[in-house]
């Protein structure tokens, strides 16, 4: 078996499961955190699902694309905690 | 045997991913759910990344790998101190059968800054300065 296969049949499926399950969290979650922390995690498993994509397809150049969306990852969750501590301010 | 190694750090962090998934659905409480998504999710993706780095073998690619490795340590931690800080400010609830609250009482709610035990010393000197004025 190809590595490739094993990654495209493999691999693939379960992180999609992943993010799957990560996304009925984002839509349940009770709080506006519940649902921050849940599309904070849904991007670091985008980040590995364009890794393994660019892995399958032999382009090492997407890997600089998963680079600055860890980067944006970051910014969101930072921006979003500041915004939840504004709204935790005015609430008082 | 290269493949065979590709195929272990892989398979290795799709499952830690998975669980981490799994435990953002099933876990009771907010504090948990980030407890659970730091933890797997830095280890998945990290373990994914070792294994393209070993995969493409090269050396612009293995500081790509390794960059982006040290990046999601560093700012995982942060983000869930973050988001763990201002849940616990917006009053959301922890588990009922949580079994110890060390931050309970402890914070001003007014300026949201963390009540340390020096400010309490302060205090306390403050209201014997006032009574022994008084």
């Amino acid at each position: 078996m190809n590595i490739t296969d094993f990654f495209l049949f493999g691999i693939l499926p379960l992180l999609g499961l992943a993010v799957l399950l990560l996304f009925i969290r984002f839509l349940i979650g009770p709080s506006l955190a519940d649902r921050v922390i849940a599309l904070d995690l849904m991007i670091t498993v985008g980040i590995g699902i364009i890794v393994v994509y660019s892995i399958i397809n032999d382009q090492p150049t997407f890997m600089d694309i998963a680079m600055i969306l860890a980067l944006i990852a970051f910014l969101g969750t930072l921006s979003f905690s500041y915004y939840l501590k504004q709204k935790a301010r005015e609430d008082e | 045997m290269s493949d065979f190694i590709i195929a272990l750090l892989s398979t290795l962090g799709t499952l830690f991913i998975l669980l981490a998934a799994l435990g953002m659905l099933r876990m009771p409480d907010f504090y948990l759910r980030v407890s659970v998504a730091t933890k797997g999710g830095s280890l998945g993706v990290g373990l994914i990344l070792i294994a393209a780095a070993i995969y493409f073998s090269d050396f612009g690619m293995t500081t790509r790998a390794l960059a982006i490795l040290f990046f999601i340590l560093i700012t995982a931690p942060v983000s869930a101190h973050l988001l763990g800080r201002v849940a616990y400010l917006s009053k959301i609830e922890l588990w009922e059968k949580t079994s110890r609250d060390d931050l309970r009482g402890r914070y001003e709610r007014e300026k949201l800054e963390l009540k340390g035990k020096k400010r309490e010393d302060e205090e306390d000197e403050e209201e014997n300065s006032e009574n022994g004025q008084s």
